[in-house]
C-alpha cells in the first residue's frame, strides 16, 4: 500500500472532523469532532516522517496526544458544568450572549 | 549502538520563562500546603514578584541580545530577537498590571471570581460555598501559566513549540473565562464557545503544520523558509504547491483566531462580555500582545519564503491578508456602533484594533527584504503595548462601576455594563470617568496619547511597505472609531442621570432592570495601582514615546 493513502486518509479524517465540528449541535459531539482532526494532524505527521525518513514526526505525535488529553481534561471540565447547570450539552440552547 | 548526546541549554535566556512557570508551579503547591488564610496573599505576593523578575531577567537580556542579532536556544525552540523579546517583554508588563486587577477586592471585600467555579449556579453548595467564604486562589497560578505559554507563542520559530505554546496559553483562559463570581451562565457559556472555537482553531494550526511538514521535511520556520524558497521546479516543495498554499491558509487560520481577526472574531464580543472583567482586560492585552508576536513570525518566515520561490503565491497570500485586515477594521468599527454593553462595544474595537495591527504586519509583508522591516516590527510591538495599556485600564474602570442597592454604602451588586447605566458618572465620579475617558481616547489615537504614536507608527509601516490605500482604510476606520468613543464620554460627562423614559427592561438576555441605581465603588490599593500604572503609560508613551521606540529600533 502505498504511503499517499495514508496521507489522503488523514486529509478525509480532518475533513469529517471539521464538518462535525461546524454541524452537529451536542457540545461533546462537536468535542470528538475536534479530537477527531487532531488525531488525523498525527496521522499525517506519523505518515510523513516515514516519507521523509525523520523521525522527527513521530516525536511530535507523542505531543500532540499529551495536548490532546490536557484539552479533554478543560473541555470536559467545562462542558459538564454547562450540563450541570442547564441540564443540556447543545450549542443552540446556549444562546445569552448576544446583540 | 548509538550514543545519547545531551543537548545544550542556555539556561540564561530561559530564565523569564522558568520564573514565570515556576512560579506557576509552586502556586499549585502553595493551594495544597499554605493554610486557606494565608493563601491569597501568598499567591498573589508569589505572581507578582515573578513578573517582577520576569521583566528585571529580560531586561538583563536586552543588551546581549541585540549585540547578537538574535539568539537562538534549543534549537529555535525559542528566538530571541529585539522583537520577540520586546513581545515578551509587553506581555510581562501587561500582566503585571492585569493581575493587580485580578486582585482587587474593592467592591465589598469581594474578588470578581466563583467561591468555587465548579458548583452549579444557584445550588445549596454555590451558598454553602459564598456563606463560608471560599475564595478560589487558582487564578494566580493559572495566570501565569497562561502568561508563560503567552511568552513562548510570540518568541518560537518551531512551529510544534508554537502549538504547545498556544495550548499552554490557552487552556487556563478558558477556565478562568468560566469561573466569573456573578452572571454565571454567561460566564459559563463564554468558555464554552470560547473552548470549542479555540480548540477548532489549535485543531486547524496543527493541521497547517503536518502539512507544512509534509511539503518541506521540518516543523522549524527557518527551515521551512529555505524549502519554500528553492521552490518552482526542482525544489523539494516542487509539484505541492496545491498543498503549501493550504497548509499556509490553515496555519494563519490558527494565529488569526487568536488575534481576533475577522472572519474569525466571532468569539470575541461574547467571550469579552461572558468572562470576569479581570479575565477580560488580562485576555484581551495580553493574548493579543503574544499571538501578534507568533503572527509575525509565521508571516515572516513564511513569507520570505514564498517570495522567493513561488511570487504568484506570496501575492495571493497578501490579498488574503489585505482582506482579513480591511474586514477587522470594518466590521470591528461598523458594529461597536449599535452596541449597548460597554464590555461588547470593548469587544468590537478590540477586532478593529486587530486590523490596524494587521496593517503594520502587512507592511512588513512589503518590503524587499526582512531586514527592511525593522520599524514595522517595532510599530507591531509598540502597537499592543499601547492597546493593552488602555484595555487593562478600561476593564479595571469596568469593574469599578457597580449595580447597588440604592443606599449610601449599601450592597455592591454586579457591574452596570449598560452604556446608558453610566450617564452622569462624570459628575458623580470625575476622577473615574476622566480616566476611563483617557483611556477610550488612547484607542481612538488621539494625539498626546499612547494610541496616537501607536497608530501613527501602524500606518506609516504600512505606507513604507506600499499599502498607502490599507492606512488610508484604517484612518476612515479610526475616524468612525472616534464617533463611538466619543458617545461614551460624552454620556458620563454631559447625559443626565439614568432617566425613566426608558424604565422598559430590554431583552439584553440578563433580565437587567434599567433603574438599578449605579455607583461607581471607592478603589482599593491594587486596582489603584493598576489605574495610575495605565495612565501614566498611556500619556507617557503619547508624550515621550522615543525611548521605548529607540528600544524597539
Amino acid at each position: 500500500m502505498e504511503l499517499t493513502h495514508y496521507v489522503v486518509l488523514s486529509c478525509i479524517l480532518f475533513a469529517i472532523g471539521a464538518t462535525t465540528v461546524l454541524l452537529r449541535r451536542n457540545a461533546i459531539i462537536v468535542f470528538m469532532g475536534v479530537e477527531l482532526m487532531l488525531n488525523a494532524a498525527n496521522l499525517a505527521f506519523v505518515t510523513f516522517a516515514r516519507m521523509h525518513g525523520d523521525p522527527h514526526g513521530q516525536v511530535i505525535a507523542f505531543f500532540v496526544m499529551t495536548v490532546a488529553a490536557a484539552e479533554v481534561v478543560v473541555g470536559l471540565a467545562i462542558i459538564v458544568a454547562i450540563f450541570r447547570t442547564r441540564r443540556t450539552a447543545s450549542v443552540d440552547d446556549a444562546n445569552l450572549l448576544k446583540n | 549502538m548509538t550514543t545519547f548526546f545531551a543537548p545544550t541549554v542556555d539556561w540564561a535566556y530561559l530564565a523569564p520563562l522558568v520564573v514565570v512557570l515556576g512560579a506557576g508551579v509552586v502556586g499549585v503547591l502553595v493551594e495544597a500546603f499554605v493554610p486557606a488564610s494565608a493563601r491569597r496573599a501568598t499567591q498573589l505576593a508569589l505572581a507578582l514578584v515573578a513578573l517582577v523578575a520576569a521583566i528585571v531577567l529580560v531586561g538583563t537580556l536586552w543588551t546581549d541580545v541585540t549585540d547578537q542579532g538574535y539568539v537562538d536556544v534549543l534549537g529555535g525552540a525559542l528566538r530571541l530577537t529585539v522583537t520577540t523579546l520586546g513581545i515578551q517583554a509587553v506581555v510581562l508588563v501587561l500582566a503585571l498590571v492585569a493581575v493587580l486587577v485580578v486582585a482587587d477586592r474593592s467592591a465589598d471585600g469581594l474578588d470578581a471570581f466563583a467561591p468555587t467555579a465548579a458548583a452549579v449556579p444557584g445550588s445549596p453548595y454555590e451558598e454553602l460555598a459564598r456563606r463560608k467564604g471560599l475564595v478560589q486562589t487558582e487564578v494566580f497560578p493559572l495566570t501565569m501559566f497562561a502568561v508563560g505559554g503567552m511568552m513562548i507563542f510570540g518568541a518560537t520559530i518551531d512551529l510544534l513549540t508554537m502549538f504547545v505554546a498556544l495550548e499552554v496559553l490557552s487552556l487556563p483562559l478558558y477556565v478562568l473565562t468560566a469561573s466569573a463570581r456573578r452572571r454565571r451562565l454567561l460566564s459559563q457559556e463564554a468558555a464554552l464557545k470560547y473552548f470549542l472555537l479555540g480548540a477548532f482553531a489549535s485543531a486547524l494550526f496543527l493541521f497547517g503544520t503536518a502539512l507544512l511538514y509534509g511539503a518541506t521535511g521540518s516543523v522549524n520556520l527557518e527551515a521551512i523558509a529555505e524549502a519554500l524558497a528553492q521552490g518552482g521546479a526542482g525544489g523539494p516543495t516542487a509539484g505541492m504547491t496545491g498543498m503549501v498554499v493550504v497548509a499556509v491558509l490553515l496555519l494563519l487560520a490558527g494565529v488569526l483566531f487568536k488575534v481576533g481577526a475577522v472572519p474569525f472574531h466571532v468569539w470575541t464580543p461574547d467571550v469579552y462580555q461572558g468572562a470576569p472583567t479581570p479575565v477580560t482586560g488580562f485576555m484581551a492585552a495580553c493574548t493579543k500582545a503574544a499571538a501578534f508576536g507568533a503572527l509575525v513570525q509565521v508571516a515572516l518566515y513564511v513569507g520570505t519564503g514564498l517570495q522567493a520561490g513561488a511570487p504568484d503565491t506570496f501575492r495571493a497570500l497578501e490579498v488574503a491578508l489585505c482582506v482579513v485586515a480591511v474586514a477587522s477594521m470594518v466590521v470591528g468599527t461598523v458594529v461597536a456602533l449599535p452596541q449597548t454593553d460597554i464590555k461588547r462595544v470593548l469587544g468590537y474595537s478590540a477586532i478593529a484594533h486587530t486590523g490596524f495591527v494587521l496593517v503594520a504586519v502587512l507592511g512588513l509583508l512589503g518590503r524587499p527584504t526582512p531586514e527592511a522591516g525593522v520599524d514595522a516590527l517595532g510599530a507591531v510591538v509598540f502597537y499592543v503595548l499601547a492597546y493593552g495599556l488602555a484595555t487593562i485600564g478600561a476593564f479595571a474602570v469596568v469593574t469599578l462601576v457597580r449595580e447597588s442597592d440604592g443606599a449610601r454604602d449599601g450592597v455592591v451588586l454586579g457591574e452596570a455594563t449598560q452604556i446608558r447605566q453610566w450617564s452622569g458618572l462624570g459628575r458623580r465620579s470625575p476622577w473615574l470617568a476622566g480616566l476611563f475617558a483617557l483611556f477610550l481616547l488612547s484607542m481612538a489615537g488621539i494625539p498626546l496619547t499612547a494610541g496616537f504614536i501607536a497608530k501613527f507608527g501602524a500606518f506609516r509601516a504600512g505606507v513604507d511597505g506600499g499599502f498607502a490605500w490599507l492606512a488610508v482604510v484604517g484612518v476612515l476606520a479610526s475616524a468612525v472609531a472616534v464617533f463611538f468613543y466619543v458617545r461614551i464620554v460624552v454620556i458620563m460627562f454631559f447625559a443626565d442621570a439614568p432617566a425613566d423614559d426608558d424604565a422598559a427592561p430590554r431583552p439584553d438576555g440578563d433580565a437587567l432592570v434599567p433603574d438599578v441605581p449605579v455607583r461607581a465603588v471607592r478603589p482599593r490599593a491594587p486596582v489603584l495601582v493598576a489605574l495610575v500604572l495605565c495612565a501614566l503609560g498611556v500619556i507617557g508613551l503619547g508624550v515621550f514615546p522615543a525611548p521605548v521606540l529607540n528600544l524597539l529600533g
